[in-house]
């Protein structure tokens, strides 16, 4: 079983929204038809958006943590925004885990979107439909595309590399490792929807730096000593000039 | 939550007209027990004509909480997972009970009069699942927490039932039915159990913890994280659909107003109707407590803390 999800790397997002924009600008041109936005100019915008990134502030200071958060659809393994849409719009893909809307059957009741403890459902004002992040279905799929390109537009658009993108029930792919290796975590784990985008935890970084590595041990001018200084008439080295 | 005036009306009108069906089978299963004399085909054939109306209207009003009302019909089709599916079944089918039952009593439908004991066994049924279809739409959202207990449904049923068998004492007052006495007795009855069961709603949520916490929300632990950004200026449907965007003030003015609207009101009215007999008091009582009910309904989403509003603490 395929599992394709994403994974968040919180040590290195620097929170520049790029992934927020380039997941806008690939959404908005797809097949679907755009990501409505309101008033986009006006004193209370308002819009579509499949991926947010938000900041917290964490400790108190000096002691704080500016932690950048971007968030989309978790693509749980057990979602519970599918079981409860009275359409069937709302389904998660059996042959690789992603969870879809079906925009030509969903009537908009909002119901899903309730049901979903992350909020990353969005009702789309214009085409008053449910919309969500599709991990770029139609990029990720598109065999005309050279394969390194075949990853989300987020993914591709991250300037630090923040976003990995791979199958997380594949033991060897890069999120499997990145999960096991760097301590990935999902949120939310008390509603059991097990999600399949997980997030990397901040992370220290420190050097240790032993004494002896600032003060050699074997340095030359500490094991012989200053050499004493010659007198004055003693002849110089090459004979040419004295001090 | 945001309180849809559209889902308000369609659970009060819908819980309403369940109720009053259920009022007119009982009426008449009490006929026939001998407890009052037996109801006219008149006054049957009008209750039934208003339960119908009450739950058309709800019906109504539902569609206007849809983004695309013309696919309303595909909802449907996911019976075996969603309580909104099952709803929407089971909403049409008492309709068409409640319509062969009216029927029955008129003169061209006498050729159903043999079946109508059938016909109301299985309208009572569709109206009990439909009660517990509506609570548990509700109910079964865990995560919810203000919602995910057992008592959504049975408040769902209660008031319902309450406010459909005071709107029969009433219809029945008028009439001048001696059935009035025992309709106003039983609406006493449910709306003093409702209030109850709604008190002790109130009470659990009041000592509810949350299960989710910003620091679960985003994974960090630390017992000090403020949110700095949302992520945009203006608002979203995040901001819109999960917050009532009301003081507090506000709405612990619409839990009394609720708790003296929809219960202590209809007891006094119930109470002084049949104690000085008055039609008044039967007519004031469903009107007050459908008024009272629409406050109710309101609290109860408004009161509904969503965990999604964790990732928006800059705005709650």
């Amino acid at each position: 079983m395929t599992q394709l999800a994403l994974v968040i790397d919180l040590n290195v997002c620097v929170g520049c929204h790029a992934c927020v924009t380039s997941c806008k600008e690939w959404n908005t041109s797809g097949p679907a038809g755009p990501m409505g936005d309101e008033r986009p100019y006006g004193e209370d915008p308002s819009g579509t958006f499949f991926n947010r990134v938000q900041t917290f502030e964490v400790g108190t200071y000096p002691n704080t943590q500016t932690v950048h958060f971007p968030k989309s659809c978790l693509h749980c393994e057990d979602p519970p925004c599918v079981p409860v849409c009275p359409t069937g719009a709302s389904y998660k893909r059996a042959e690789d885990g992603i969870v879809l809307v079906d925009y030509d059957k969903c009537i908009g009741c909002k119901y899903c979107a309730w049901a979903c403890p992350y909020g990353v459902r969005e009702l789309d004002e214009q085409q008053k439909v449910m919309k969500k992040c599709t991990l770029c279905v139609d990029r990720i799929t598109d065999a005309t595309l050279p394969a390194a390109e075949r990853k989300p537009a987020c993914v591709l658009a991250c300037p630090t590399r923040a976003r990995l993108f791979g199958d997380v029930h594949d033991p060897d792919s890069e999120v499997s490792v990145a999960i096991r290796e760097q301590g990935g975590y999902a949120l939310m784990p008390e509603w059991g929807t097990h999600p399949a985008n997980h997030y990397l935890p901040r992370r220290r970084t420190e050097i240790t730096v032993h004494p002896d590595e600032l003060m050699r041990v074997d340095n030359p001018l500490k094991v012989d000593g200053k050499l004493p200084r010659p007198a004055t008439g003693a002849p110089a080295l090459d004979d040419v000039t004295t001090w | 939550m945001h309180p849809a005036i559209s889902v308000i009306l369609l659970t009060t009108l819908i819980g309403a007209g369940q109720g009053l069906f259920l009022a007119l089978l009982a009426g008449e299963l009490g006929a026939r027990f001998g407890a009052w004399a037996a109801l006219p085909d008149a006054f049957v054939a009008r209750a039934a004509a208003l339960a119908l109306a009450l739950l058309v209207a709800g019906l109504a009003a539902s569609f206007f909480h849809l983004g695309r009302p013309l696919r309303a019909w595909r909802s449907a089709s996911q019976w075996r997972t969603s309580w909104l599916s099952r709803e929407v079944i089971a909403l049409p089918a008492l309709m068409g009970f409640v319509v062969l039952y009216g029927a029955a009593h008129f003169e061209a439908g006498a050729m159903l009069r043999p079946y109508l004991a059938w016909i109301g066994l299985a309208g009572a049924a569709a109206c009990i699942a439909l009660y517990v279809c509506t609570g548990m739409i509700y109910a079964c959202l865990r995560f919810l927490q203000e919602w995910a207990t057992p008592l959504t449904v049975l408040n769902f049923t209660l008031l319902g039932a309450a406010s459909g068998f005071s709107i029969a004492a009433a219809l029945a007052r008028v009439d001048g039915l001696g059935a009035s006495t025992g309709f106003a007795l039983a609406a006493l009855a449910l709306t003093a159990l409702g209030l109850l069961g709604r008190t002790a709603a109130l009470l659990r949520n009041a000592r509810l913890r949350h299960k989710s916490t910003l620091a679960t929300a985003i994974g960090i632990k630390h017992p000090r994280i403020e949110q700095r950004a949302a992520g945009f200026l203006g608002g979203s449907f995040n901001t819109r659909e999960f917050f009532h965007g009301r003081p507090q003030a506000f709405v612990r003015a619409v839990k009394w107003s609720f708790l003296g609207g929809a219960f202590a009101a209809p007891l006094l009215l119930l109470g002084a109707g049949l104690g000085q007999g008055a039609a008044i008091w039967f007519v004031a009582a469903p009107l007050v407590q459908w008024g009272g009910l629409l406050l109710e309904r309101w609290y109860f989403f408004a009161e509904a803390n969503h965990p999604q509003n964790l990732y928006y603490g800059a705005i709650a």
